[in-house]
């Protein structure tokens, strides 16, 4: 199982020593040559306007979303905006690839960041308690019938799934708790073995 | 107890939280919201308001002061990305004031005029994140404990000359291979040489590393002096008057984004040093005079 951290810039540290505590080999990706061979990919925190910018530059925005048809994605904060369809507070670009809308720094500035508790319903599984670290975190305002919702914290939606692909609006690489991390590696296994079958 | 002083309260891990999203990126300093905006454009990941680019500020000399409000607000009003503000050396109103205004990071900054000549402000009562500067892992430490979580080399800011960033960091690295390489009975001995806090230097041997992210700044004027800072482990670059006084300004930004993101592909960094235009009018360190120089400010 290979999982990468696309490493443009932002929070790849951390998802990278998350998973290979799982024992999950975890590269970092940074052009789409290393796309290649993995099971799934981890959209990690960072700025979404730089990750554009970027993305643009290296040429990523078609190679991404080929990798999309048949492997997981995860995006984590900055990650969600550039998976999102539409992006408000800016107006932005995006990857366009999860059908829902987001509202950049949806709960404000750094002095707005908290941490909070919710219940994280994942599919197939208990119910458990996450911790979600909130760094200048947007808020996903609408989203099609098609996306589930997997964790609420103050009636806005945190955690999603859309397919095979998953979506948090908090920072699950910087708590203890590993439940996001198992269940992303459980999708790209789940993926994996529909392409070997398929 | 979460009172904002141990690394696993709420606070602190906010705090710490941002820098790290802040890492692999370039923070850019900016006067004005047109500046910003180039900035944001060119895929800056922060910008840093200030009324005057530190170039100017030592050539224009008297007292340097936290900026005026109105502007540091109009940036904000701007740009999407995290905004900067700095406050001088222990002006603990002036951090007052940029934390009711609500800017992203606090820089208690050497470029500026020091307000206090014995005392830092004590950062960790405020909510707003603090970075601050240094020459070695002493004074990084020292910083740490007061609460930054935050640390960039202070370099020679509006200089465009990039060896005294390299000697911070070479500094900085050397003595955390050191600690490294002690015993604990050592470790004392070793906090008393650094004039650092115990229980930090204790974190550093433990660790490999500072608790908060390490980043650089000083003196960046080319894609190769940022690339040339990654390699040496910074893990963020902020660029000063390089950009802003350069003459192609949106072009350098740009560069140094693309520069910092592949900071170890060589191909790229030639890719994006091609036609930058003339780099901001520099100043050898080795030509200034010891009261010229703003990184022996901070104590």
């Amino acid at each position: 199982m290979r999982i990468g951290i696309l490493a443009l810039q932002g929070a790849v540290a951390p998802h990278q020593a998350k998973l290979a505590a799982l024992g999950v080999e975890a590269p970092a990706v940074r052009e789409a040559a290393g796309l290649e061979g993995l099971d799934g990919l981890i959209l990690p925190g960072g700025e979404s306007t730089t990750f554009l910018k970027l993305i643009g530059h290296f040429g990523l925005a078609q190679p991404l979303k080929a990798f999309a048809e048949t492997r997981p994605l995860w995006g984590v904060c900055a990650g969600t905006i550039l998976l999102a369809r539409r992006v408000e507070n800016p107006s932005q670009r995006s990857l366009g690839i999860l059908p829902f809308t987001v509202r950049r720094n949806g709960y404000g500035r750094q002095n707005e960041s908290f941490i909070a508790g919710f219940e994280l319903r994942l599919p197939g599984r208990p119910a458990v308690s996450q911790e979600g670290v909130f760094i200048r975190a947007p808020h996903v305002t609408a989203r099609d019938d098609g996306v589930q919702v997997l964790g609420e914290h103050e009636g806005w939606p945190v955690a999603l799934q859309y397919g095979r692909h998953l979506a948090t609006t908090f920072h699950p690489e910087l708590s203890e708790a590993g439940h996001l991390h198992r269940y992303f590696i459980a999708l790209c296994e789940d993926a994996s073995q529909r392409r070997a079958s398929g | 107890m979460d009172n904002g002083t141990s690394w696993n309260s709420e606070p602190m891990r906010l705090k710490v939280g941002l820098a790290e999203m802040l890492k692999g990126g370039v923070i850019m300093d900016v006067v004005t919201a047109d500046h910003a905006r180039i900035a944001e454009d060119a895929g800056a990941v922060a910008v840093m308001a200030l009324e005057r680019v530190p170039a100017d500020i030592r050539k224009e000399g008297g007292v340097a002061r936290m900026s005026d409000p109105a502007l540091i607000e109009e940036i904000m009003a701007t740009v999407s990305i995290p905004v900067m503000a700095k406050c001088r050396i222990g002006h603990f109103a002036e951090a007052q004031i940029l934390q009711e205004m609500g800017v992203d990071y606090i820089d208690e900054s050497e470029v500026l005029t020091p307000a206090d000549e014995a005392h830092h402000v004590a950062k960790l009562g405020f909510k707003t994140p603090f970075v601050c500067g240094a020459t070695n892992l002493g004074e990084a430490l020292r910083r740490i404990g007061e609460g930054a979580t935050m640390i960039r080399t202070k370099g020679e800011a509006g200089t465009g000359d990039i060896i005294e960033a390299v000697r911070h960091l070479r500094a900085i690295n050397r003595d955390m291979a050191l600690i490294g390489q002690l015993s604990e009975m050592e470790l004392m001995a070793e906090a008393k040489r650094l004039q650092a806090p115990y229980e930090l230097v204790k974190n550093v041997h433990e660790h490999g590393k500072l608790p908060v992210p390490k980043f650089t700044a000083g003196g960046v004027a080319t894609p190769a002096d940022a690339s040339l800072l990654m390699q040496l482990g910074a893990e963020a670059v902020f660029v000063g008057s390089g950009i802003f006084k350069a003459s192609e300004p949106a072009k350098v930004a740009d560069a140094i984004v693309k520069a910092v993101a592949h900071f170890d592909k060589p191909s790229e960094l030639l890719a994006v040093s091609k036609g930058l235009g003339a780099p901001m009018a520099s100043i050898a360190v080795g030509d200034l005079e010891e009261q010229q120089k703003l990184a022996g400010r901070g104590w």
